[in-house]
């Protein structure tokens, strides 16, 4: 067996897994499932991102189990992402994702498009490290010090990564709302 | 010109991650820009946009169901591969042989073996642990998983965690054994699996207990207080016997 890594938990540390770590799957699943836009992708990644936080926890030494596991959750989403979508992790700040349309004419989607599925397309076009942050922000409520401990982003730089994050997405929203989506190249 | 400040200070004061100088500092920079108002007024807005949009999403059910079988299978799976831990293993095979030869011995003399009952419940078991079936109600809270048979059966399970005791209270789901919809609780013990069924008996006549083993499954029987409980596992047959013990306290 490898030495630091921790297949079995003893019965104590299995006890102090569930009570501790277990509470924020609904965190892990919530922030795969915004690194990775997508739902199935998620469920696996997250899966994975708690085996290792078994395996790992023995190297836990206390403190916000939250951050701890969301570190490992986005470890694990940017492995898979290197792997399966290498390009969606070399976009600048200033791109955005081109997502598909899948309806048949634009106008329809624009009425169909409910207020969910537009912030949630807006918020997926942006690049992952732009949307790390306002997910971790807005939708996990995390403070600074959080956001810096699971996205190894210096303190100091998450105020501007988050205002450049906001500046992306309002403008997204507001070209979506002008009927300007471009559809592909 | 744009503001410097809405780059910056601006989504530390949206934040409330300000210290208290630096925010008197730019409610006071706000008296006089109105670019930083507009903008703090615009954030703020889209903040209630994204909190109204219901963007979070929970992880599925299944997700922590999935995710105890396959930590369990790891256990399994790295078991195997030491040598210490096949030493160990052996060593727990010829004890668990005794174990159940003194078991089947005790059987015989009492002519009971496994019946139609004990069979359905270990097939019962086994589903279970396939992916989604462990559980239909996941908690280790013994307050929300007694509710959670109300109206469901027709008797009051008993439901106790005994995770101090090292058998944490998993979950609980229905299953049917002889036609008859039956409670069974789950608990954990080292990553392994125990169901335990409790029902009412037909006849309320009570049962000797008794136990055995089939396929690498134990099982163990025993009535108490009207109720008639059969623990089903691949744990070791002196483990079941602590649960059997700790459940009739």
């Amino acid at each position: 067996m490898r030495k630091g890594s921790r297949d079995l938990l003893e019965p104590r540390d299995n006890e102090r897994f569930e009570r501790l770590v277990m509470p924020h799957m609904d965190a892990a699943f919530n922030f795969a499932r915004w690194l990775l836009r997508s739902r199935a992708d998620a469920e696996d990644a997250a899966q994975e991102a708690m085996v290792r936080a078994v395996r790992f926890f023995g190297g836990f030494q206390g403190g916000d189990p939250r951050a701890w596991l969301l570190r490992i959750v986005r470890n694990t989403c940017y492995s898979w992402l290197e792997k399966n979508r290498p390009a969606e992790l070399m976009m600048e700040f200033d791109e955005t994702i081109h997502l598909t349309d899948t309806s048949a004419s634009p106008e329809a989607s624009a009425l169909a498009a409910d207020e969910r599925q537009r912030l949630s397309a807006a918020l997926e076009s942006l690049p992952a490290r732009s949307r790390e942050v306002l997910v971790l922000r807005e939708l996990e409520g995390c403070s600074y010090k959080e956001i810096s401990a699971i996205t190894g982003i210096p303190m100091g730089t998450v105020m501007s990564t988050l205002a450049r994050a906001r500046e992306r997405l309002q403008e997204t929203l507001r070209r979506g709302e002008g009927r300007e989506v471009r559809y592909g190249v | 010109m744009a503001c410097d400040l809405t780059q910056t200070l601006l989504h530390g004061y949206l934040d409330g991650e300000l210290d208290a100088v630096r925010a008197q500092e730019f409610e006071r920079h706000l008296e006089s820009c109105a670019q930083c108002v507009e903008q703090l007024e615009a954030q703020e807005a889209m903040r209630s946009r994204l909190q109204a949009g219901k963007l979070y999403e929970a992880a599925p059910r299944q997700l922590a169901v999935r995710l105890r079988a396959e930590l369990a299978g790891t256990r399994e799976k790295k078991s195997w591969g030491s040598l210490r831990l096949w030493k160990w293993a052996t060593a727990t095979a010829v004890a668990a042989a005794l174990v159940l030869a003194v078991i089947a011995a005790t059987n015989l003399r009492s002519g009971r073996g496994e019946d139609a009952l004990v069979a359905q419940a270990l097939d019962a078991h086994v589903r279970a642990l396939q992916p989604g079936h462990l559980t239909d109600v996941l908690s280790t809270d013994q307050h929300t998983v007694k509710p959670w048979f109300d109206g469901k059966l027709d008797y009051v399970p008993p439901v106790k965690n005994f995770s101090e005791s090292g058998f944490p209270l998993v979950g609980a789901r229905l299953d049917v054994l002889q036609g008859k919809s039956v409670a069974t609780l789950v608990y954990g013990r080292r990553k392994h699996y125990i169901s335990l069924f409790v029902w009412v008996p037909k006849s309320g006549e009570a049962e000797p207990a008794r136990s055995g083993s089939r396929n690498g499954y134990q099982w163990v029987y025993w009535s108490a207080q009207g109720m008639e409980f059969c623990a089903v596992s691949d744990v070791s047959a002196g483990d079941l016997q602590n649960l059997a013990e700790l459940m009739r306290e």
